[in-house]
């Protein structure tokens, strides 16, 4: 009759706990972080109208600018997306494969693979940006190297994961017949990873022509350049026609994407 | 033995797939039409990387000497990362809630989709510039935008979340005679839960990453602090700080590991 009153619990003392422990946490750090940031209140309930007069002064959008110089510069942002997402697999194919146990055993590469690949995920592409522009001057050579560096982490990741998960049975049937490490690479694992390696470089894409419209206020070319030049003219219709031009070719990129991956897979 | 004949012409196992040759063929092509568009050349190139030979010159040793500076940069990057967490997190719960299709009439969640593609579109960065105009340099406009990127992120995948339930068992909650909240509470909620704290696992490690970057355009934070070293080419100091920024995402990363864990 007892284990009729048996109050069911979902989670275990311990479970609840940790949990509990978890919001505490997080509203600590709220609480601290309000209470320490120097945020002045009349800027933020004056936003509205702030935000209000920098829409105004937006519109009427300059489209007549468009020719002049924003295409010009669109096209080179798509550039420095394109060409960055291709340097970046002569960097990511070597770690990916370094990184990937079924091919290399030995645990000191994968440490070596995984600083290179962590290292590059940890400083954001404006920061990339920031190094080579410090290095090569300002230009497109620059946001070429940055994206190209910031992507390797993501790319070599992914295509690493990718590698990892192909079935051995050809693998080993190549071996048996004698091939060459180079013919089991390309005959025996480059078939299995193919789609998922074209899908990975395509949403890389994707994500690198969002960054790439931003590198330039730093001065690493593409879009942004035009974008902080009207900005600190104070041309803000200028502003407006590259933010839009930005805006529709994130979209039109995304769509392409979207539909090229959904046939590969 | 003659019907064992070797002649038989056997098919070449490893046939050349034109398409990828072509996709291979059109790279190569979109390559040398790239390299001359940009005009980059092997000489350009070369000479960079005599530069950048002095620059990892005058990075090395990383200068700890102006710790405070550092530090007040990386507090208010906290600070910014935490609040912008926090409020971005409980914004998409409701955000994410109304976008989805299976709980919501359209009138409710195609607009609230459209807001969170708006969001989702534009790069931080770029919130960034425009919340800077509008609120002024400082920590608020890094707040804002990244409370933008946490919804453009969080509520899309939430919303997805919630559009995958099984549906039987908001059809048994709602068949008790439960309201709307008790419905979301006790049927939707328990099902999207854990995936919504995965995402907002995510979201809280990205934004501590992008709260590092905001500054570079003025919206507070140790970006703020790295672009002033940059501008005035103390290469020891960004080396300092990068080292700092990569110190913190790690710390970051292992953080977030622990939360995943607990909630697993």
């Amino acid at each position: 009759m007892n284990t009729m009153n048996h109050h069911w619990q979902r989670f275990t003392l311990k479970q609840k706990l940790s949990r509990y422990a978890v919001y505490l946490v997080l509203i600590m750090a709220m609480v601290q972080s309000i209470q320490s940031v120097e945020v002045i209140p009349e800027f933020f309930f004056d936003a509205p109208e702030q935000m209000a007069d920098m829409f105004s002064r937006m519109w009427p959008i300059d489209f007549a600018y468009y020719p002049v110089s924003v295409h010009d510069a669109m096209i080179e942002t798509l550039n420095i997306a394109t060409l960055g997402t291709l340097v970046t697999l002569i960097f990511a194919l070597p770690l990916a494969l370094m990184n990937a146990s079924n091919i290399v055993a030995s645990p000191w590469v994968h440490w070596i693979a995984k600083f290179f690949l962590v290292s590059s995920r940890s400083v954001n592409s404006l920061v990339w940006a920031l190094l080579f522009v410090s290095i090569f001057g300002p230009g497109v050579i620059a946001g070429v190297l940055a994206i190209a560096f910031r992507s390797v982490g993501f790319v070599g990741k992914l295509l690493g994961e990718a590698i990892e998960e192909v079935n051995m049975g050809p693998i080993e049937a190549l071996r048996a017949t004698g091939a060459s490490w180079i013919s089991v690479l390309l005959k025996g694992y480059w078939p299995q990873i193919l789609p998922a390696f074209f899908s990975i470089v395509l949403f890389r894409w994707d994500i690198n022509v969002r960054e790439s419209a931003v590198l330039g206020l730093v001065g690493a070319g593409g879009i942004g350049v035009v974008l902080s030049d009207s900005m600190n003219l104070f041309e803000w219709q200028r502003v407006a026609v590259a933010l839009l031009s930005i805006f529709v070719v994130v979209i039109i990129a995304e769509i392409v994407v979207v539909n090229i991956r959904k046939r590969l897979i | 033995m003659a019907g064992l004949s070797t002649s038989k012409e056997y098919e070449n196992p490893f046939k050349r797939n034109w398409v990828s040759t072509g996709i291979w063929a059109l790279v190569g092509v979109y390559l040398v039409y790239s390299f001359n568009a940009m005009g980059l050349t092997w000489d350009r190139f070369v000479q960079g990387l005599g530069h950048a030979d002095k620059l990892l010159d005058r990075m090395f040793p990383p200068n700890f000497d102006r710790w405070e500076l550092l530090l007040s940069g990386l507090a208010e990057s906290l600070e910014i990362a935490v609040i912008a967490s926090v409020s971005g997190i409980v914004l998409s719960l409701f955000f994410g809630l109304f976008a989805a299709r299976n709980l919501m009439p359209n009138w409710v969640s195609v607009p609230m989709r459209g807001f969170i593609a708006l969001c989702r579109t534009f790069h931080p960065v770029i919130i960034a510039i425009l919340f800077v105009k509008s609120v002024g340099f400082g920590a608020l406009a890094g707040i804002l935008t990244l409370i933008v990127a946490s919804i453009g992120f969080i509520a899309k995948l939430f919303a997805e979340a919630i559009e995958e339930i099984s549906l039987k068992q908001v059809e048994a909650i709602r068949a008790t005679g439960a309201g709307f909240v008790s419905v979301i509470l006790f049927s939707v909620m328990p099902q999207v839960f854990s995936r919504f704290i995965g995402f907002s696992v995510y979201q809280l490690d990205s934004n501590l990453r992008n709260s590092t970057m905001v500054g570079i355009v003025g919206a507070g934070g140790l970006g703020g602090t790295l672009f002033s070293a940059f501008q005035r080419f103390d290469y020891d100091f960004v080396a300092a700080i990068l080292i700092t920024i990569i110190a913190l995402i790690m710390l970051g990363e292992f953080l977030s590991n622990i939360v995943r864990n607990i909630f697993r």
